[in-house]
């Protein structure tokens, strides 16, 4: 091989850079997931609660491009309830405590979504 | 173990019958997975083929209390910032209803001498929800576009600020948030959104209203002096009113159909 003594470390900081991540992270704390404010009065949320965690951007989404565009500002559930199709109406009337409960989550795995830029926050949280 | 030809059809007939029935009865039997709701339109919604307004502008000549009455009913509810700059109305104001002069109004009419009580008048402004609007045609986004009852609406969701509609509208019915629209509303409506810095914005007829059954904001505070309703419905009472009076339209030659018409 030419310039062997080039090279081979080269690929080995290459490695060690690369797999970063990973060896930076063991022997670190597990990640746990963050305790939420959960609302006092409402038991049942506009889908299971399981699913709403991984998929309520989905939601969101949807709802929006249905109330806007579409004019279909009901939205039945797989339960079979009726909701109005508003973020501050009807998530935020609920889930009122903006930081223990969307924070919360989108702080601890980094993502910052503009949803307030424009959407009002409920009364306390300002 | 031998089996005839009468066997095996037998048996296909049967496997093809329990295959098709359960995917037949499948998605009856299965009940809706969690996201996979349907979505509807309240009972009491208001629905119209072509909505449109009709503006009395005697009944507010009469009663000027009425401009500021309407004006703060729009803007205090969907959070339309005051925007005052060493006391006057800044350039860079953002306004969904607000008033003008006669000769601002009614460009095309050229009339030199006009009646002098007509023209002291102050006149209603707002979106027009043309049929022929200009700002949807030059949206590069789809972040405007006009619903199926006519009415023009923005989704600020897709707004980019490239100002195209501002540019487009002939009738200065648009408005750019230059700066955080926060820090100028005196009161947040919680029930509503607000805008962000670098968005434009307009009347949307209120059809978030429309939509649980209300009538727009405008029309509730004018004290009869604004009526709304279906322009394709004869029996309607935009359509009696139009029938009845003298209607002019701004900008009528642009050919954009405005659906605002004024009494004068």
């Amino acid at each position: 091989m030419y310039n062997a003594k080039y090279i081979w470390p080269g690929i080995v900081i290459f490695i060690v850079l690369f797999s970063m991540p990973f060896w930076m992270n063991t022997g670190q704390e597990q990640y746990t997931r963050p305790q939420l404010a959960l609302p006092a009065g409402e038991k049942e949320c506009v889908e299971p609660a399981e699913w709403m965690r991984a998929n309520h951007m989905q939601l969101l989404n949807t709802w929006r491009d249905m109330a806007l565009r579409e004019e279909q500002r009901v939205y039945v559930s797989s339960s079979g309830k009726q909701w109005e199709v508003s973020l501050q109406n009807t998530c935020m009337k609920c889930h009122s405590n903006y930081v223990e409960f969307c924070d919360k989550c989108h702080v601890s795995n980094s993502v910052s979504p503009y949803c307030w830029d424009c959407h009002v926050l409920p009364k306390g949280n300002q | 173990m031998k089996k005839d030809r009468r066997q095996f059809l037998k048996v296909a007939s049967l496997s093809f019958l329990g295959v098709a029935g359960s995917a037949a009865l499948g998605p009856v039997c299965q009940a809706a997975a969690p996201g996979e709701g349907s979505f509807t339109t309240a009972k009491n919604a208001l629905h119209a083929k072509k909505w449109g307004m009709v503006i009395d502008t005697r009944k507010f000549a009469e009663n000027p209390e009425l401009y500021n009455a309407v004006t703060t009913a729009c803007h205090s509810y969907h959070n339309v910032p005051t925007i005052v700059e060493n006391g006057m109305p800044s350039k860079r104001e953002v306004k969904w209803i607000w008033t003008d002069g006669y000769h601002q109004t009614f460009t095309d009419q050229v009339d030199n001498y006009p009646s002098h009580e007509i023209e002291q008048r102050r006149y209603l402004m707002l979106c027009n929800h043309c049929e022929n609007p200009a700002c949807v045609r030059v949206c590069p986004t789809k972040a405007t576009f006009r619903r199926k009852d006519g009415i023009v609406v923005m989704d600020y969701h897709r707004c980019i600020g490239c100002r195209y509609c501002m540019a487009g509208c002939p009738f200065g019915a648009r408005s750019f948030n230059f700066m955080d629209p926060r820090d100028h509303i005196a009161q947040v409506n919680p029930t509503f959104p607000t805008r962000m810095r670098g968005v434009v914005e307009k009347c949307t007829f209120c059809s978030e209203l429309l939509a649980v059954g209300k009538m727009p904001l405008c029309v509730e505070a004018s004290d009869g002096a604004i009526a709304f309703g279906d322009l394709t419905d004869p029996e309607s009472s935009v359509r009696k009113l139009l029938a009845e009076n003298f209607t002019l339209r701004r900008k009528p030659t642009l050919g954009t159909e405005p659906s605002v018409y004024y009494i004068l």
